[in-house]
């Protein structure tokens, strides 16, 4: 979205303590702990990377290939690194190209800041050159959202801004700032944090009268199920959590987005939730007695038939954001707070237990699927490789010490289902939003997040020719990402679907794929594919051996579905193996 | 059961809010009725009142939502039962036609209006009350060359509200005290905790 801007250009005189508004932007990154830009210059936003011109040795700037992926980039790195993502980009197209993100964002409430440049503000409403009204296309898809037209204005929205998105449920922040304002020269108090605004209360009250009554209902139970989603990871709360089922005995459960936060081999684990979660905890939804969730909105992909979901439960529901509570599941005792500090006090209520029993029921189904599903997705003795068997080797290689960054589809489903965990910000994926195309760009963010670990990116054949042109940022910035495309020749979960609810009416789910290894060379990236079984693990451990990034590319059985799976409509205890 | 509902949301002033309030209906594809912004008995704090027809549950989720929002300071529902409310219409007639044919004085007497503005040309009534009252005089007014006719939207005042004053001061302070957040688990607990 590069532009000239040839317009004569009214900047005022430059005082002894003014600065511009452009400056000020860098400078509130700069107080906000900032580290990495992911962005894309143009037109409208110009002043600001001239400003950052002078800043290149404080502030690191990732040049993406496209805004869509600057701004999943920005979520990956906010998602390893549990800090703010921030993202540049212009205005119009520009800016246009971030609502993907930020939806993504929103859901899966992940901090960012973004900020776009904004034709003059004397040029607002004319239909100029690349003019969006960007506040207002993003107004659904951002937790907040700003117009700034004078740098007067710059310090304090962008100290509202960086509170907001971390704050209570994160979420995406958009800063649209004119670009006269971002030449303005103003008068510069410095930079103030904001720590409070009156009409935002990002935590809510801590009740001990809802955590004795909570307490109570859990130590009466008999057959009580622990349901946890991301509000453990975003609020730092792991330890608390492990202290609360491990005191209690309670088996637990998480949703794709809570995968992370509790290692994957903790003895009191008991699978994922959902559509294409294990056996045991979709069935025992609807046997449990007791379901305390905590950090998770029961979205439909968990639940299924909402109607036929754990109606002889009581429901303790654990979340920050008051909203949550009895949006789609109507709860007993609700728990309003941040989870770090409603657990302890939970924890120090409830009586020791070990619920042995309940707990082995949970391990008579896992039984069951592993010996109907598991067993066979990765110990194939199909000619063809199952995405479950790469995994396994997978695992075998990283010892669950990994971030994976998973895209959109059957590999996500079988990745969550398979890859191993010991610590937690360790899986990133698109949840709520399902947006394919999410995980390159999203690795790239998460290696300059967490650049201490290893990263690798399972994509699918269909996500990753969404976004493949950020192999050009992998190329630039020689970062070091680990690219393993389980390609199954097909856009398999639709084609899963068709197979299984269109009589096997595969409309336009044939996709061919480019010689992804040529294409890796291109970008001057090793890249290696892999058609038969017995070069896999070799394969594997070649790529992450590797020094810099590597592509792999695992050709694997077309027309593999995944299960078990909760049919659309079906009640979770209705979930097949086949 | 749907029933009529006014949702009374206190807000900062800030440009864009509006529509990000409009959108919390529209995205669940529910009709405002209508719709009215004006400033509160608060200094700064601006006021909203929505009236929409859906069911209690639905209203419930729709305020959370509301609140939700970073420059919304609190969202009220209320039954009409709960509210004294007012609408304001105006209507313009022929001035002859009036006098010819009809009794000025014993519309004005009948549906509490009042002339504002009487020219040779035309004469505007002005007339406020609830809708029932408001169209009566339309339906008076009809048969003799009603020229034009708006209604604004309705405000409210909630009957047990003690107004805004006192609970500003708590969204002001860093800590907020617990009636802050007020809602149906605290107020309803027998109900809510039926173990």
């Amino acid at each position: 979205m590069e532009t000239l801007e040839l317009k004569e250009q009214t900047i005022t005189a430059p005082a002894t303590q003014s600065i511009s508004g452009s400056k000020a932007v860098l400078e509130a990154f700069i107080a906000e702990g900032v580290d990495t830009i992911f962005g894309y210059p143009g037109g409208a936003i110009m002043p600001i990377y001239d400003a950052l011109y002078d800043y290149h040795d404080q502030l690191k700037h990732v040049l993406v290939r496209h805004e869509q992926g600057g701004i999943h980039a920005g979520q990956g790195y906010a998602r390893s690194s549990g800090k703010v993502g921030v993202v540049f980009a212009t205005s119009g197209p520009g800016a246009t190209n971030l609502v993907t993100g930020l939806a993504d964002a929103m859901i899966d409430s992940t901090p960012l800041v973004c900020v776009t440049g904004q034709v003059f503000a004397h040029l607002l409403g004319t239909d100029a050159f690349q003019e969006v009204d960007v506040v207002n296309i993003t107004t659904p898809v951002t937790k907040w959202n700003y117009q700034i037209t004078d740098a007067n204005e710059i310090p304090h929205i962008l100290a509202k801004a960086f509170f907001i998105a971390k704050s209570g449920r994160p979420g995406p922040v958009l800063i649209d700032i004119s670009k006269n304002a971002q030449l303005q020269t103003f008068e510069y108090k410095g930079y103030q944090k904001c720590e409070h605004i009156r009409s935002y209360r990002p935590k809510p009250i801590i009740r001990k009268s809802y955590i004795e009554k909570a307490a109570e209902l859990i130590n009466s139970a008999q057959k009580p199920f622990i349901l946890f989603g991301q509000g453990i990871i975003l609020g730092r709360a792991e330890n608390e959590f492990k202290n609360f089922i491990e005191k209690t005995g309670i088996p637990a459960a998480w949703t794709l987005l809570g995968l992370s936060a509790l290692p994957t081999d903790h003895p009191q684990n008991v699978g994922m939730l959902g559509m294409h979660g294990n056996y045991g905890p979709n069935v025992l939804t609807n046997e449990c007695d007791v379901l305390i969730a905590i950090g998770m909105r029961f979205d439909d992909r968990v639940t299924g038939r909402l109607d036929k979901y754990a109606k002889q439960a009581k429901v303790i529901h654990l979340d920050i954001d008051p909203a949550e509570i009895d949006k789609n599941v109507k709860t007993t005792v609700p728990v309003w707070g941040d989870c770090k500090e409603t657990l302890p006090l939970l924890t120090e209520l409830v009586t020791a237990k070990k619920h042995t029993e309940w707990l082995n029921k949970f391990n008579e189904y896992k039984q069951k699927e592993l010996d109907v599903v598991i067993h066979n997705e990765l110990n194939p003795t199909t000619e063809q490789m199952t995405m479950g068997e790469v995994i396994k080797i997978l695992n075998q290689n990283t010892n669950g010490d990994a971030i994976i960054v998973t895209d959109v589809g059957q590999h996500q489903m079988v990745a969550s289902r398979y890859a191993k965990f010991n610590q937690s910000k360790s899986n990133i994926t698109s949840g709520g939003a399902g947006t394919m195309g999410f995980a390159l760009p999203a690795a790239i963010g998460a290696k300059f997040g967490a650049p201490s670990r290893t990263v690798v990116a399972i994509i699918g054949d269909g996500g990753v020719q969404m976004t493949i042109q950020e192999l050009g940022t992998i190329m630039q910035t020689e970062i070091n990402v680990k690219i393993l495309i389980l390609n199954n020749e097909f856009l398999g979960m639709v084609r899963q679907w068709q197979q299984l609810f269109h009589d096997k009416r595969y409309s336009f789910v044939d996709i061919q794929s480019p010689n992804y290894v040529m294409v890796a060379n291109a970008y001057g990236i090793a890249a290696q594919k892999v058609t038969s079984r017995n070069q896999l693990a070799d394969a594997i451990t070649t790529m992450l051996q590797h020094e810099g990034s590597y592509l792999l590319e695992v050709m694997v059985g077309k027309e593999n579905n995944v299960f078990p799976m909760v049919p659309q409509g079906c009640s979770v205890s209705e979930i097949r193996l086949s | 059961m749907k029933q009529e509902y006014t949702i009374t949301v206190y807000t900062e002033n800030q440009v864009g809010l509006l529509n990000r309030i409009a959108i919390i209906f529209s995205r669940r594809k529910i009709n405002i009725e209508s719709l009215n912004t004006s400033p509160s008995e608060a200094e700064g704090i601006h006021r909203f009142t929505i009236v929409i027809n859906e069911t209690e549950d639905v209203v419930r989720k729709l305020c959370r939502q509301i609140e939700k929002q970073v420059e919304v300071l609190k969202a009220y529902y209320n039954t009409n039962e709960e509210i004294i409310w007012q609408e304001l219409a105006l209507y313009k007639v022929p001035t002859d036609v009036i006098t010819e044919k009809v009794k000025v004085e014993r519309l004005l007497r009948e549906f509490g209006a009042r002339a504002v503005v009487i020219r040779k040309d035309y004469t505007i009534f002005e007339t406020t009350g609830h809708r029932e009252e408001t169209e009566g005089l339309i339906n008076a007014l009809a048969p003799y060359d009603l020229i034009e006719f708006v209604r604004s939207a309705r405000v409210a005042i909630i009957k047990a509200s003690n107004g805004f004053h006192e609970k500003l001061k708590e969204f002001e302070a860093y800590e907020p005290a617990e009636e802050l957040a007020e809602n149906a688990f605290l107020n309803n607990q027998a109900e809510v905790f039926s173990m």
